[in-house]
């Protein structure tokens, strides 16, 4: 262990943290950086609910060391849209995706870049990729729904825009 | 029959009992009621320890206020846990206020006598707030409107309120202004407040319309604050180690000179408890959660521990299965005179006994709070459906007065019942008090494991006597589990006819709206669960395991006498007696069942010939309590494969009656997550007790429904104006009898233990008649 500072880009700004670099990045980013909107819940990386951006790709925060992000450009669901409106994030408040909301910043970070890899995607895919994010409340159906009128609406920008 | 006593927690509001008052506070004006007759649920048992604080002085409790600029501000006192609760509260009082819905705001409360009964569970909130916040509404429109007529030099009966305005002729002055302006004190006697009309439905504006819920936008860009998001000046961190039962456990030793190479580890204190919440536990400090984790794992503690650290899920089912086989023992919730004599006299008799395991909660924020004292009271900041159970308990614990400890209230990261037990508020509190600054108390998942409050494993026996033509004439059900209002809240316990006490809500459901002939249903408490474990409310409580019986039972009974299930449930539901129902809650009774259970089968294709090894199988359910029915029918769509025993749900069909729906989406919201925790909970949960513990502590061996589990859901409501009543719950207790009758029909398999796994059909299969 050591407690040298370890610098990482936080949501497109960098940042220094005092964490011992073996911390778990979820930790470092709730409690020492004060960004709460990504939430602990199994700390084995099995539900998702932690879930950031290291370098665009999903990665499980509470099992990632924050040294192991140094240099790294990280994002979290407080950085994903500087206004709040990134597609995702419309869709998922006109379908009222969210019921208790804990696990949702998670499941839109996976969901992500899961419309990264698959602009447009099967059901099969979404399986495939959500498989790891576990919604307590089951809003399963609604996220489905708004997975598919996001990338539908991507979609369109991106022929049309 | 001996009729059961409503739950006095259950009860509705009931502002005929109160007068009603409008006053100005600082610029603003305030709706609510005299604290003189704060009777904010009525019937809550006599010294209540709040009652005794409630002043006579001339001051309002707030239901709602308006202020010069015309914003409503509503004051929620349900916790906010994904059911929208402040969004369809909100609506219930601006409808009748005829407000602007764009200038409404919400505020979630604090724990505070003044607001009465603190409790969000049993589906309760929309049905207790309907009528008491819509005449609160009514009655500052009437306010408003009056003094607006004033304001404007015209007659009341010209004037008109409509989206925050009151208008006449052409004219109209805006609400905001009225209050800046005008004189709007009053006050209703209860008898006046009474007979303020509520709006016909169909001048409804709000009410039954969708409209986007106000907690939702923080719920997508992480700006939303839970409890485990609460951060006090100069807060330290502390994570328990958790005694291995949850009683009978005493610490002998702490040792932690592992945990002082941790950098950032503070200290270890056993706690001490006279509330007896969470005894032989010890918390471990740091400076950071990651510190006090890791100190945690290296601090060793000796516990002395009692019976219960031996106890299996095998001894708690075989405890159950005495007290059922002993006729004398338990509660007789339902016991009509014949039974004997119709089962000694049957054609045909029919027993069946049905068993669950034990279901963690796993809400997805593991349970934490952080508490300190400043000023001389005690904060408690944490996420909890039940404040008014818990304060009493807090004071216990720390040894002062409730009016000296307060509960701030954050969004919860789902409560599923779990957080009706505020247990963990317990150790927070005393980890505070101990060290003298505040303390935020975090738990691992498997901390939290360990301390739930599980759904007790059941075993019930039931019983049905046929007369000639197959005609039902006498039905027995026997119930055994932990029950959780004895150990969480034991002044909500309710008597049968002899006096004897049993946990209502461990038995709702049971004493169901089909006619039978001679109906017996008898409680029982499984002591030993109680002894070793805390039962708890898990979403649906006692119905989650009694409509798993009854609708596997209904089944049953209907191949027994070769009828179809759908048509022998029907013929049973014919609303005669006391099942034709009541004003205001069961308007039509049975029939309601009925309807529900005839439209899904119409909807789901019953009858239609499947593919070989798919099947569809049926359930109803009127929710738990009889004075609070949503009428609500399933059918399930199952392929069994065979060779593997593996079951595949292909689609749920539900159809609900729930009375008027204020927020209709919000609505459809609660039945699909509803649903999905049924179909969770019977293919993919379950735990079972190993050496006093729960066995599973994580998501490596508790396994939940996931997105590829997900199948088709249609969902339809029935129209209706009738009083609103419950959705949280009721979807939850019939997609595991649908799918255990689903299987049958696909299979000829008959299952009767939940979780439904692959190797228990396979016996099944090899047991078909």
């Amino acid at each position: 262990m050591t407690t040298d500072k370890t610098t990482f880009n936080l949501n497109g700004r960098s940042v220094s943290v005092q964490s011992p670099s073996d911390a778990p990045l979820l930790w470092v980013i709730r409690d020492e950086l004060g960004l709460t909107g990504t939430k602990f819940g199994c700390g084995i990386g099995m539900c998702g609910a932690c879930t950031v951006h290291v370098e665009g790709r999903a990665t499980r925060s509470c099992i990632t060391s924050v040294g192991a992000v140094a240099g790294a450009n990280v994002m979290t669901i407080e950085g994903l849209d500087p206004e709040g409106r990134h597609p995702l994030q419309i869709a998922w408040l006109e379908l009222q995706v969210p019921q208790c909301g804990y696990c949702q910043s998670g499941q839109i970070m996976q969901a992500a870049t899961l419309l990264k890899d698959y602009p447009n995607p099967t059901d099969q895919d979404i399986n495939a990729v959500m498989a790891g994010s576990l919604c307590r409340c089951m809003t399963y159906l609604r996220i489905r729904k708004a997975i598919k009128l996001a990338a539908g609406r991507m979609q369109e920008g991106a022929t049309h825009g | 029959m001996d009729s059961k006593p409503g739950h006095g927690l259950r009860g509705s509001y009931d502002p005929s009992r109160r007068g009603f008052l409008i006053a100005m506070l600082g610029a603003s004006v305030t709706f609510g009621f005299a604290r003189s007759s704060l009777a904010a649920v009525k019937g809550i048992a006599s010294g209540a320890q709040w009652s005794s604080r409630v002043s006579e002085l001339f001051e309002p409790t707030i239901w709602y206020s308006i202020d010069p600029g015309g914003e409503v501000t509503v004051n929620i006192t349900r916790a906010e846990m994904g059911q929208h609760v402040g969004t369809a509260l909100a609506r219930i009082v601006a409808d009748e206020l005829e407000a602007d819905w764009g200038k409404v705001r919400i505020i979630t409360v604090d724990s505070d006598p003044k607001w009465g009964e603190m409790v969000t569970g049993g589906s309760w909130s929309v049905w207790q707030s309907f009528p008491v916040l819509s005449r609160a509404g009514a009655a500052g429109r009437l306010a408003l409107v009056e003094e607006g007529a004033r304001l404007l030099g015209v007659s009341k009966e010209s004037c008109t309120g409509f989206k925050g305005s009151v208008h006449a002729d052409g004219r109209s002055i805006s609400y905001g202004d009225i209050v800046a302006r005008g004189n709007l004190r009053r006050i209703y006697t209860a008898k006046q407040l009474n007979e303020i009309p509520i709006k016909a439905p169909t001048h409804r504006r709000l009410i039954g319309r969708d409209t986007l819920a106000l907690d939702v936008p923080s719920k997508v860009n992480g700006k939303g604050r839970y409890g485990i998001d609460a951060v006090i000046e100069g807060m330290i961190y502390a994570r328990p180690k958790v005694p291995p039962t949850r009683y009978d456990s005493k610490v002998v030793s702490i040792d932690d000179s592992a945990a002082k190479h941790v950098p950032g580890y503070i200290q270890c204190v056993a706690l001490d408890d006279p509330s007896g919440t969470a005894p032989g536990w010890v918390m471990v400090y740091a400076d950071s959660f990651t510190a006090a984790n890791r100190a945690a794992d290296l601090v060793k503690v000796k516990w002395n521990s009692g019976e219960a650290a031996h106890v299996s899920e095998l001894d708690l089912q075989r405890r159950g299965a005495e007290l059922i086989a002993d006729p004398n023992g338990g509660a007789l919730v339902v016991n009509d005179p014949g039974v004997d004599t119709a089962f000694s006299s049957a054609e045909q008799k029919l027993e069946r006994t049905y068993t669950t395991s034990t279901v963690m909660h796993f809400a997805l924020e593991p349970i934490n709070a952080t508490a300190f004292e400043k000023n001389g009271v005690f904060e408690i900041h944490t996420g909890n459906q039940w404040q008014t159970a818990i304060l009493p308990v807090l004071a216990k614990a720390l040894g002062r007065s409730q009016d000296k400890i307060v509960l701030r209230s954050y969004l919860l990261g789902g409560g599923f019942g779990r957080r009706l037990d505020g247990d963990y508020a317990v150790p927070a509190a005393l980890a505070a008090k101990a060290v003298g600054r505040p303390v935020k108390m975090v738990c691992t998942r498997a901390d939290d494991m360990r301390f739930d409050c599980p759904r007790s494993p059941s075993i019930q026996t039931l019983r049905m006597a046929f007369g000639d033509g197959g005609k039902v004439t006498a039905m027995e059900h026997h119930a055994a589990a932990g029950w959780p209002t004895a150990a969480i809240n034991p002044k909500f316990m309710l008597k049968d006819g002899r006096g004897v006490p049993f946990d209502g809500f461990a038995i709702s459901g049971a004493d169901h709206w089909y006619t039978v002939g001679a109906q017996r249903v008898r409680a029982l408490c499984n002591d030993l669960a109680n002894r070793s474990f805390r039962p708890g409310y898990l979403r649906s409580v006692g119905a989650g395991w009694t409509n798993w019986a009854l609708e596997s039972f209904m089944d049953e009974a209907a191949h027994a006498i070769t009828m179809d299930p759908v048509q022998f449930r029907l013929g049973l539901l014919d609303g005669v007696g006391r099942n034709s129902g009541s004003a205001p809650n069961a308007v039509g009774g049975a029939h309601r069942q009925a309807a529900v259970l005839a439209r899904v089968a119409e909807k789901a294709g019953w009858g239609s010939s499947m593919p070989g090894g798919t099947g569809l199988g049926v359930a109803t359910t009127f929710g738990q309590e009889r004075d609070m029915p949503t009428w609500l029918a399933c059918v399930a769509r199952v392929r069994v494969d065979l060779r593997t025993g593996r079951v595949t749900v292909e689609k749920l069909t539900l159809v609900v009656d729930a009375g008027t729906l204020i927020q209709p989406d919000g609505a459809a919201a609660q039945v699909e997550g509803a649903a999905l925790w049924g179909l969770s909970m019977a293919l993919h949960e379950g735990s079972e007790f190993v050496n006093g513990q729960p066995k599973d502590t994580n998501l490596d061996t508790y396994t939940l429904l996931r997105m590829g589990d997900v199948p088709e859901v249609e969902i339809e409501f029935l129209p209706s104006t009738a009083t609103p009543v419950g959705l949280g719950e009721p979807a939850t207790t019939v997609v595991a009898p649908a799918i255990g009758n689903a299987i049958f029909a696909a299979s000829g398999a008959r299952v009767r233990h939940l979780p439904i796994r692959p190797k228990a059909v396979l016996e099944a299969l090899a047991h078909r008649a």
